[in-house]
């Protein structure tokens, strides 16, 4: 078994290696494209080479669901045994069996399999309100060779994030206020000429990119009048250079992330930039709400990778006239940009930095007796300043709720040893099952500072108690965090509802605050009617010099509730007051949107949203990007 | 503002009578000690249910846990820094400091006491009643969150019997804030140390050491759900049978840790202990007279022995409902106010937090006010203080069965029992209190001295009244809290001008100042005082209100009359200190010097027949009505030296 993984972990190094040096063969090839590309502005469908076809279609609803997380071909079921199981092909979970699921499921929420609650199956186009149309406006964009579609379909695809409330409405087949039109420009050109033809015909214009907001920032404004354009930026998706010497790539904004980092690692580089939401998001949408990475530690938050921005204003294009790595030169305008939200204008090209490939990647993970070892642990850690690419600290409920989506175990042998470690921790080294937490660790970079750096950590979380786990325990725990947010759609068909939201806090607060935003939840639910106790749990994501990233998850169960979303709502909303009460912030990389619009005065001061505001209004007086988001 | 408050208010919100509250039954907990082993008792398995967030490791670690605390080891480098001395010199102060403060629970002691008090307690009372849904409820909360123990304060067998109800009925034990003067006892000192008890200094204003040393103390063991913290919120006993007024100090230690979320929530627990006689009744009158306390001495433990001949009758204790901390300031602090200073260091709560603690201080008093027992004897007592010339046995029965049926209206929680006929209850009372009350030929009146003894002086005889009356007045003074708010606007509806409802408030509120350091009567809450007066005395039907005005109703003279009388020995006693006040000559009065003196000049109107109000002679009275007058600036207090306040008189 032991000499099995050493084999496939020598496959693997020598699969990534052989990548890298592909990558370096590649580069002068790509070098010569780029002006192709910039040539192929215009043209619908940009490149032929399969590796390089984008991830996400014009048409999203031929590969996603319409009324939850992800692709269609991908979700959780409960099969006709009762057994959890994820379906499709992509995942590494995808076709296996989740033995345990179905228990964890019933006895955390209090559900059965019997009582189901299935989502309206399929789209009614009829319920989907006509477009107010700008007459003009559409055919100037004609004219003007902009794409353009009021399919209700594509319209409702674009009014909506992945809110719960959002995704609770769709699956009950209410549709509220969508698009009137949605338009793909394909290039920074076209994004100018819309903007143009927006401020003639005084068009209210929303960016959209890849739609995985979690701040109703892209629900459309109940009392906006005018007719709403959906900027879909999917189509400008090409990367336009790649600069070797000073290690920066220019891309158009509205590629996602994966197809970024993909393209990135066929030249033999990375922007290291993998927020959880990859898979979708794209590169102008993480400039737009201030988007953090998993392995920021490494690579930095975007705010660190940006080094030129382009935005199309209703005043013209902003930009800086060079890339210095630095500059004194007054506010950094970029910072009126980055999460801005969409409230004044469309991101459409970026510079960033990128970084060879890592010659060697390692998962590690960590039990701890209890959670408030691991945070001391990590506050350490962070001390030292030796944090791996990521470290994430798991509470005692999630680590069950990771034990759950086990798949099934291949041979008795692995199950004997997972029940060996088992008793290895709690009964020799005494940890009690329900306080031990885990944290799970990335390491990346050359094989021999990885090792070093690994046995670092180890020591420091050995003072505090930790006990090393195990590689696959962490390579599960990041597996799961992509698979994680098509959960809460199995949730939804058994009367679960839930939500994840997150905070940036010190360092002296964590534990306080985790404690009592938790509790906070599990009150106020129980205060509302809930019957059965919600799952209320947290981990720490991200360490920071002076604090970190807390994020929550919490659901419940509303079997008997008169009005599920709106209890859901209010406990939401008393948790993030909790959060605010304990000293965390408003948001650490969610965003504001509309959904936490109502702190914001509180969160930056009077004389600070002034500030902001004043910025909007120079920028956008006519409130042409009329999202109402942030302000 | 206020009298639109009335107008509006009182007819929007119609009172629900506060006092009419469902209560719990009273279980006699010695029942069980007086059938079983008491030794048994106290060597029997211990296992009480403890906060669910507690780690064993910080039982033992929390000396360590306070000396290495930031919020200490702040305060030892800003001494250090102010007085120059070296950090391990102040840190070794501050080791000192902890350890002259620490409780040293012992499980082996608190057995002991159970073995002994078992023995005592039992000799001591009939019964010691208990609400054990109280109990329960008490138990619970202290497995969901921090609790603190806030027991009334009227006998030094308080925090005995607290902790041992809790060790009987298997709760965790309680650790306790108590006063250095049980540190002059030697050995009983380090015995109550080891039951829980830490000891405070009572006074350390200035001290920043011994203040950090303390607070931190007191919030480490909150914060990590140690064990229920448990102190008097009046701050002392009290030596009259009226509540005090709460002070603040250690109530705003505890709920600081929630206004800095360092806990979820804090449970503040109001528990009211009854007794039917105190066993320190003679001593309190004494004291209230000037004659100092006995200071704290084992051989004077030793010596009063000879109480545990007399029987004290039956005691009661009622533990409330949890006070959630959470709910108390929901909407009212802003805990993100401690997001921009490191918590460790010490920040001045803000007005809002402060507000908010001093108003849940009288709040809290309240509810201890209204949970304590009352017992027959307490109207009876009433009576005859009313009564000096002493009253026929029927006619003391027929009123206190009309005085019952008052009290149980206006919401008092009277322990009356129900089968048994009015005499019987009546004579129960006069029986356990034979010291107080003495029945003669059908005739009851107070035991006291008519003519002087051998070789006693007049002013002797005086005092020796002073004593029988003030004795009885502590029990009058129980019931006070079930009658005040009426009692006041009697005195106010006769003083009026008219019979205008905001003249009459205007009166009533004057008055509600007056005596606000007298009785609780909670801060900025005359008005709803002034409406729950209005409603209880309608509610018995002594006045009718219509919009404008309130009358007397016809049925209403003997309520009236009586809720004056009961007004009416701190009426007179307040007069007495004015009129001394106005006829002290001496410019600079100094604060000690005040007591002595307004008592010797209410004696000399006492001794010259023109007096015969023996209350005014109490010490507590006297302190009472010079705090009302500082507040309504009639005297101004300067301070000269630290030491020594004088008063100067500018009636």
């Amino acid at each position: 078994m032991a000499s099995n993984t050493d084999i496939s972990e020598r496959q693997r190094i020598a699969a990534r290696r052989l990548r890298v040096v592909a990558g370096h063969l590649q580069k002068c090839v790509q070098g010569e494209g780029a002006g192709v590309s910039a040539q192929a502005c215009k043209t619908e469908t940009p490149r032929s080479s399969p590796a390089k076809a984008t991830s996400v279609p014009k048409r999203r609803q031929d590969i996603m669901k319409w009324n939850g997380w992800g692709y269609s071909d991908s979700r959780f079921l409960f099969n006709k045994k009762g057994q959890g199981e994820f379906t499709g092909k992509r995942y590494r979970l995808s076709g296996m069996i989740l033995p345990s699921l179905k228990d964890w499921f019933e006895a955390t929420f209090g559900t059965s399999l019997q009582h189901k609650t299935p989502a309206t199956p399929t789209l009614n186009v009829s319920a989907v309100p006509p477009p107010n149309l700008v007459e003009p406006f559409v055919e100037e964009l004609k004219v003007a060779g902009v794409a353009a579609s009021h399919d209700p379909e594509g319209r409702v695809f674009r009014s909506h994030g992945h809110c719960l409330h959002e995704i609770f409405a769709l699956r009950e087949g209410r549709i509220g206020r969508v698009p009137d039109l949605v338009v793909w420009p394909n290039c920074h050109n076209d994004v100018v000429k819309i903007v143009e033809l927006a401020c003639k015909y005084n068009v209210c214009l929303m960016p959209y990119g890849g739609g995985t907001s979690v701040s109703s920032a892209l629900e459309c404004p109940l009392e906006e009048t005018r007719s709403v354009v959906s900027l879909d930026t999917s189509q400008m998706n090409r990367i336009l250079w790649i600069d070797e010497k000073n290690l920066t790539v220019h891309v158009e904004a509205g590629i996602i992330g994966q197809d970024l980092e993909r393209q990135l690692n066929e030249s033999g580089y990375c922007t290291g930039h993998e927020p959880d939401s990859m898979e979708f998001s794209s590169l102008g949408g993480w400039v737009a709400t201030r988007a953090s990475g998993m392995k920021k530690n490494i690579y930095g938050n975007i705010e660190d990778l940006v080094v030129h921005i382009k935005m199309v204003t209703p005043r013209g294009v902003i930009e800086k006239s060079c890339q210095g790595p630095r500059m004194s030169t007054g506010p950094d305008i970029h910072h009126f940009i980055m999460g801005s939200e969409g409230t004044l204008g469309v991101v459409t090209e970026v510079t960033m930095k990128i970084r060879p490939l890592p010659e060697y990647q390692k998962y590690g993970s960590i039990v701890f007796p209890n959670f408030q070892q691991g945070v001391s642990c990590l506050r350490e850690v962070a001390r030292q300043r030796c944090a791996p690419a990521s470290i994430r600290l798991m509470d005692n409920e999630q680590f069950q709720f990771g034990h759950a989506l086990k798949p099934q175990v291949s041979s008795i042998f692995t199950s004997f040893l997972d029940g060996l470690k088992k008793f290895y921790i709690t009964k020799f080294k005494g940890f009690e099952p329900h306080h031990l937490c885990v944290a799970t660790l990335l390491f990346e970079g050359d094989r021999e500072k990885v090792l070093q750096h690994e046995k670092q950590v180890y020591d420091i979380a050995a003072k505090f108690g930790g006990l090393a786990a195990g590689e696959d325990n962490g390579q599960r725990g990041y597996m799961l965090t992509f698979v994680i947010a098509y959960l809460r759609d199995l949730g939804m068909d058994y009367y679960v509802i839930g939500e994840s939201f997150e905070t940036s806090v010190p360092w002296d607060r964590v534990l306080d605050l985790c404690r009592n935003v938790k509790e906070r939840i599990v009150r106020e639910c129980k205060e509302r009617g809930v019957q059965f106790p919600p799952f209320s749990t947290c981990r720490v994501t991200q360490t920071y010099d002076a604090g970190a990233c807390v994020y929550f998850y919490f659901a419940f169960n509303y079997r008997g509730l008169a009005d599920p979303l709106h209890v859901y709502e209010r406990v939401e909303h008393e948790a993030r007051e909790e959060i605010l009460a304990n000293g965390g912030s408003l948001s650490h990389h969610h965003g504001v949107g509309k959904l936490r619009k109502e702190w914001m005065r509180e969160a930056v001061s009077t004389v600070g949203l002034g500030m902001l505001q004043s910025v909007k209004e120079y920028v956008d007086p006519n409130n042409i990007f009329g999202n109402r988001n942030l302000l | 503002s206020t009298r639109r408050g009335i107008a509006t208010t009182g007819r929007l919100n119609p009172k629900v009578n506060p006092g009419l509250k469902k209560r719990d039954e009273l279980e006699d907990m010695l029942e069980e000690r007086r059938r079983s082993s008491d030794a048994r008792h106290a060597l029997r398995c211990y296992a009480p249910a403890v906060y669910k967030g507690l780690a064993p490791r910080e039982v033992s670690a929390l000396r360590g846990a306070v000396l290495q605390s930031d919020a200490l080891q702040h305060v030892i480098g800003q001494v250090s820094a102010e007085c120059g001395e070296r950090r391990e010199l102040v840190q070794e102060e501050a080791a000192h400091l902890l350890d002259e403060m620490a409780h040293r629970l012992r499980l082996g002691t608190v057995r002991f006491f159970a073995y002994v008090l078992s023995k005592v307690f039992k000799t001591l009372f009939r019964s010691v009643r208990v609400n054990e849904e109280g109990v329960q409820r008490l138990q619970q909360a202290i497995q969901d969150h921090p609790v603190v123990l806030l027991p009334s304060h009227r006998s030094y067998m308080d925090f005995l019997m607290m902790s041992y109800i809790l060790y009987t009925y298997d709760l965790a034990l309680p650790v306790i804030a108590a006063g250095m003067d049980f540190m002059s006892m030697k050995v009983v000192g380090e015995m109550l140390r080891m039951s829980g008890a830490f000891f405070i200094r009572r006074s350390f204003g200035g001290d920043k050491l011994y203040w950090a040393v303390f607070s931190e103390y007191v919030k480490t063991m909150l914060r990590t759900g140690y064990a229920p913290i448990e102190f008097f919120l009046e701050g002392t006993r009290s030596r009259t049978g009226k509540s005090l007024t709460p002070k603040t100090g250690l109530l705003n230690i505890v709920m600081e840790p929630f206004f800095k979320g360092e806990v979820f929530d804090i449970h503040l627990v109001p528990v009211s202990i009854s007794y039917d006689r105190i066993l320190e009744e003679s001593l309190y009158a004494r004291e209230l007279l000037g004659v100092p306390k006995p200071k704290e001495t084992t051989s004077g433990l030793l010596k009063a022995r000879q109480i545990l001949r007399e029987d004290y009758g039956v005691m009661h204790v009622y533990f409330g409902h949890p006070v959630s901390v959470r709910s108390l300031a929901q909407g009212r602090v802003k805990r993100s106010q401690y997001n921009l200073v490191p918590r460790h260091i010490p920040q001045r709560p803000c007005l809002a937090a402060q507000a908010l603690v001093g108003e849940a201080a009288f709040r809290l008093v309240r509810l201890q006010e209204q949970a304590m027992v009352l017992r027959p004897w307490t109207l009876v007592a009433t009576l005859l203080l009313q009564n000096p010339d002493g009253m026929d046995l029927p006619v003391l029965e027929e009123q206190a069965a009309w005085l019952r049926r008052l009290a149980l209206s206006f919401g008092a929680f009277l322990d009356w029992p129900d089968c048994k006929p009015c005499r019987e209850v009546v004579g129960a009372g006069l029986a356990l209190h034979k010291n107080l009350a003495r029945v003669s030929g059908g005739r009851v009146r107070l035991a006291v001295a008519e003519t002087p003894g051998v070789g006693q002086t007049a002013e002797e005889l005086a005092f020796d009244r002073a004593v029988g009356v003030l004795s009885c007045a502590s029990y009058r003074n129980q019931i006070l809290h079930v009658f005040i708010r009426p009692a006041l606007l009697s005195v106010a509806l006769r003083t009026a001008n008219s019979s205008r409802k905001d003249e009459v408030y205007t009166c009533f509120n004057f008055l509600w100042t007056v005596f606000s350091n007298e009785f609780i009567l909670c801060p900025g809450a005359s008005v709803q005082d002034f409406e729950e007066a209005c409603y209880l005395l309608g509610k018995c039907c002594a006045v009718q209100e219509s919009q404008q005005d309130i009358v007397m109703s016809e049925g209403g003279h003997a309520t009236l009359a009586f809720l004056r009388a009961l007004l009416d020995p701190f009426l007179q006693g307040y007069q007495v200190v004015c009129q001394y006040l106005c006829k002290e000559t001496e410019e600079n009065l100094r604060e000690n010097k005040f007591v002595p003196a307004a008592r010797n000049f209410a004696l000399q109107l006492i001794l010259a027949g023109t007096l015969k109000c023996y209350e005014a002679l109490s010490s507590d009275l006297q302190k009472n009505a010079l705090a009302a007058l500082v507040q309504l600036e009639a005297v101004t207090k300067v301070k000269v030296i630290p030491t020594q306040k004088p008063v100067h008189a500018r009636l």
